[in-house]
């Protein structure tokens, strides 16, 4: 009844809300008891020791009763605490999603500073000191390296390679021009508005220019908060989201600059140019550290086929050692850690398993997801605590000063950008590019690193930061959703990339190349071409383990392809019910297979199974609206609405094979359980095996068989021969190969992979089976016994 | 001034070609000079080799095709008005000029483009990529790393998710729709020819 259930579905939101208001209420009420009993318990704790040390003396005179029950906070407060905070960060992302339409007018960056703010305003409510959560290390160590992590692992690169460029001259010359810009009129501000006694004319030059490189850089945290519930298309998005990421680089550098030269005083020429320089070495180098953690990753993951449990880890230490290591020297860590998620991935991707990238990919999200709601909610608290000195002049300023700079550089470089661009910038594009420039936590965090000494006015920055903060994402977050949708903004299609797109793409580049070649320039295409053959002749031999080095990107895609159909095939036609089995099944097992290139003699097939393809191929058609690419899954949004995106493993020839194999089972059969992996296939096959003699000789019969292909498109292909060829050749290969998943179960550990080759080993056995066509009967009383 | 225009001079039919190519008189003559640059023997017209000697097209899967691209049907010279033509497809599609009908007509239009390109999947010009001209284009791409079992998946698959009509070939409208969401602009244009 579709009413009832649309009618459940709400009343069961509700109550989920419900349920989670509760949950937040208890624990907000659990966070103030804990900063109470904090400040309380210590002294008693102390009192306790000091009581147990005399005790200890005369322990035998006084006896105390055995506590049954008793209550230390101290030990576990740090974790306690840690733990309440993710609780309640995940909650709160539970609670937006349950309330109906407000995630679609407001993006969750507006609605988790605005629960931080309610937090923080709690916490001072009772009278406690508010905490300083947005500790600087605490955000540059642990919150923001997930995040970008999981935005640099799952790069998109060829739009992003092929708009680098404009990406650099946006994130350089932008980021130094809004610097200068701010910093310079903010300073003549000072000086000229305002009467020489008041605390605003004494901040100095250099002072104002610190605050304009803080101010000026465009957060990858908001950028990705807000971007992602747009949709906005992929142009754009890559444009803001590298300069976000890249114009770190410019920042570091400026920061550094600027504070060091404000502790000394004075500026000298040979300072500047020392400036300049050092940007190179703090660009280059990060990027230089994350390629070689990348290279390293890469490398260990070639031997990681034993030890596939520990994959995912390697993937995590190796990006955020190169990050740290990256920190140490000063470089940019956030381009060191896109360069090693970037570089690394093609190559870790085709060693590890296809659990591990899952985990991978999981793990990526979950820990950005949260560090990101963290992050927002600890903007909340912070704006709390303070400490604030609010200038109404000098935030006012900052607000106009920072909306202007933005929009004039970006109008600025993009004429100058549309010189050299092949698809040029529209006013549209500029207008969204200017507006989606929002600030975030680093500049707050960078303003939070100040030094008291050096900069007397450091109140009156962060509270201009916290405001210029709170104006980008508040109003700019939630006005650009109506203003894309008005300014009909092209948005991000559909990722349905088809095997066609792939071809064609793949030939236009080697056209491009040609043509290129011919006039004599050495253009875009020539150097990607380059850039592949040395790919392939040198890096994936090194990184890549096994035969898997060879592969084409083309054969990978199509197997994925076919792989993601095959699950789906699997998932949705469970239901496709056929008469009862075709006279060809029995003798299936002695026909002598064809060579694959007569197509008329393929159409001796019976009628039945064509038009049962001919079904099985609209199901596929209709259900290839749902697959995703998995290189497309840099949208946090996207991961959890999609059980499909898991892409390809080492085993994909078996696993097609199998899939394929279930796929025309299926058509044989009236009900089949579709083992996934199987409970029951197993129990009802062992109760058919025990009557079919003939089970056990098919196999030896196999191996002399050559290979068939067997298509899940073809129209006319003989189904069941192919079928048992394909397993012959299938059970050969898994001898031959290395580097993949399928090996005996010497390794216990990883408890999926012996049931694995049990479901291998299951489907001969299913296939066994059916040749005996049994009546349907047989399989519904199975189904009976079935807990 | 003087130089330029007694350049041009040496180029036939200079102001036809800017007209119907949409180049700038600077990018023929560039044009030009890459020409005479390629045409080793100074006989005015490029041949087979000319163009085979040119280095990165022997590595290119389907160089030869690109080359017989540039000779029309039957001829095996190309004169610099052809070549001319041929690599006008290349130009980057000004696309404030969309208003104007001539778009259509002139050779960097998206359809033109990829006519262009069509026409080299389609060798024997029957308007149709067939399943055997699919095959050897992957044949040619992909090389020895794959089976030929493989090679005729994928192609069959290929075959099927464009083939709307169902005559079990791409016909150049199928082949059309199949890259909608390509960007032709950007794909097939090269910045030197702007």
């Amino acid at each position: 009844m579709p009413s009832r259930t649309v009618s459940h579905g709400s009343s069961g939101r509700l109550r989920g809300l419900f349920l989670v208001m509760v949950l937040v209420f208890l624990e907000s009420s659990v966070f103030t008891l804990a900063f109470a009993s904090s400040d309380q318990h210590s002294p008693t704790t102390a009192h306790s020791d000091g009581h147990k040390a005399t005790d200890h003396g005369s322990h035998n005179n006084t006896g105390k009763a055995f506590p049954v029950l008793d209550l230390n906070y101290e030990n576990v407060r740090v974790p306690f605490e840690i733990s309440l905070w993710v609780l309640l960060a995940s909650l709160m992302k539970l609670g937006f999603h349950l309330v109906p339409h407000l995630s679609n007018i407001v993006p969750e960056s507006c609605l988790l500073i605005v629960v931080g703010l309610l937090v923080g305003g709690i916490i001072r409510g009772t009278g406690e000191t508010v905490p300083p959560v947005l500790d600087s290390k605490l955000f540059f160590y642990i919150l923001l390296p997930p995040i970008i992590l999981d935005a640099g692992y799952f790069l998109p690169i060829r739009p992003f390679m092929e708009n680098l460029g404009t990406i650099l001259i946006f994130a350089v010359v932008g980021t130094l021009w809004n610097a200068f810009f701010v910093g310079g009129l903010l300073y003549g501000v000072c000086q000229i508005g305002t009467e020489s006694s008041s605390i605003l004319s004494r901040i100095g030059l250099l002072q104002c220019l610190l605050f304009g490189s803080i101010i000026s850089a465009v957060d990858p945290v908001a950028v990705l908060a807000v971007f992602e519930e747009i949709h906005i298309n992929e142009l754009l998005h890559i444009l803001v989201f590298g300069e976000s990421l890249l114009n770190d680089a410019v920042t570091v550098v400026l920061y550094h600059l600027f504070e060091e030269f404000s502790g000394i005083g004075t500026v000298t020429l040979v300072k500047g140019f020392l400036g300049v320089i050092s940007f190179f070495v703090v660009a280059l180098g990060g990027v230089l550290v994350g390629v070689l953690y990348g290279i390293l990753a890469a490398f260990t993951s070639r031997f990681t086929s034993h030890t596939r449990v520990i994959e995912p880890l390697f993937v995590f230490l190796y990006s955020y050692m190169a990050y740290l290591s990256a920190e140490i020297f000063h470089l940019s860590g956030i381009m060191a850690l896109i360069a090693c998620g970037a570089v690394m991935r093609p190559y870790v991707e085709a060693n590890i398993s296809h659990k591990s990238h899952t985990t991978i990919k999981y793990f990526l999200k979950m820990w950005s997801s949260v560090s990101e709601t963290l992050i927002f909610i600890f903007l909340g608290v912070a704006t709390v605590a303070g400490p604030h000195d609010w200038n109404w002049t000098f935030v006012t300023v900052t607000v106009i000063l920072c909306l202007v700079a933005r929009v004039i550089g970006v109008v600025g470089l993009t004429f100058i950008i549309n010189k050299f661009r092949i698809v040029k910038l529209t006013t549209k594009d500029q207008f969204i590019i200017a507006y989606g420039g929002l600030r975030g936590a680093i500049a707050f965090s960078l303003g939070f690193l100040l030094e008291k000494d050096h900069f007397p006015e450091r109140e009156i920055f962060l509270t201009a930061i916290i405001t210029v903060i709170f104006f980008t994402v508040f109003v700019q977050g939630m006005t650009i959703k109506p203003l894309v949708e008005l300014l009909a903004v092209k948005k991000k299609q559909e990722a349905k990339r088809s095997i066609n797109e792939e071809i064609h793409t793949q030939f236009l580049d080697h056209l491009l190349t040609g043509i290129e070649d011919i006039c004599g320039h050495y253009g875009h295409h020539h150097w990607k071409d380059k850039l592949n053959r040395f790919n392939k002749k040198y890096v994936k031999k090194c990184l890549i383990a096994g035969e898997r080095s060879k592969e084409p990107q083309l054969i990978a895609f199509y197997h994925k392809m076919e792989m993601k159909q095959a699950i789906q095939l699997v998932e949705s036609g469970g239901g496709i019910k056929l008469p009862s089995a075709m006279p060809s099944t029995v003798s299936m097992q002695n026909i002598q297979p064809r060579p694959p290139t007569k197509p008329a003699a393929e159409r001796a097939i019976p009628q039945l199974s064509k038009t049962k393809e001919e079904e099985i191929r609209k199901i596929l058609r209709t259900n290839l609206q749902r697959t995703r690419q998995r290189l497309r899954s840099y949208n946090r949004h996207t991961l959890v609405a999609d059980p499909y995106e898991d892409g390809l493993s080492d085993l994909f020839l078996k696993k097609q094979k199998m899939f394929q194999i279930e796929k025309k089972l299926k058509e044989m059969n009236t009900y089949l359980t579709v083992p996934a992996p199987p409970p029951d296939s197993p129990t009802m096959c062992r109760a058919r095996l025990a009557s079919d003699p003939q089970a056990y000789s098919i196999k030896p019969a196999l191996n002399k068989v050559p290979m068939i292909q067997v298509d899940l498109a073809s129209p006319q292909s003989p189904d069941s021969v192919n079928l048992l060829d394909e397993f012959g050749q299938a059970n050969q290969q898994e001898e031959e190969e290395q580097g993949l998943m399928m090996k005996p179960p010497s390794r216990p550990r990883e408890g999926k992979k012996p049931g694995e080759e049990d479901e291998a080993k299951d489907q001969q056995k299913l296939m066994r089976c059916l040749s005996d066509p049994g009546p349907s009967a047989d399989e519904d009383e199975d189904g009976a016994f079935l807990p | 001034m003087g130089s330029s225009s007694s350049s041009r001079n040496k180029i036939p039919n200079a102001q036809e070609l800017m007209d119907q190519t949409g180049f700038s008189s600077a990018h023929l003559l560039r044009l030009y000079d890459r020409f005479e640059c390629l045409d080793r023997d100074n006989r005015g017209y490029l041949s087979p080799d000319d163009f085979e000697a040119v280095g990165g097209l022997a590595m290119n899967p389907i160089g030869g095709r690109i080359i017989d691209a540039f000779f029309s049907s039957g001829q095996d010279t190309v004169d610099f008005s052809s070549f001319v033509r041929i690599l006008a497809h290349f130009r980057p599609t000004d696309r404030n000029r969309n208003k104007e009908g001539t778009q259509q007509e002139l050779p960097n239009s998206r359809t033109r483009k990829l006519k262009f390109a069509f026409q080299l999947y389609d060798l024997d010009r029957d308007g149709k990529i067939s399943r055997e001209e699919l095959l050897q284009v992957l044949r040619a791409m992909l090389g020895l790393q794959v089976t030929e079992e493989q090679l005729q998946s994928i192609a069959e698959r290929a075959i099927q998710e464009a083939d709307l009509d169902k005559d079990d070939a791409i016909s150049f409208d199928e082949f059309k729709k199949s890259l909608e969401k390509v960007d032709i602009d950007t794909k097939m244009s090269i910045g030197f020819l702007k």
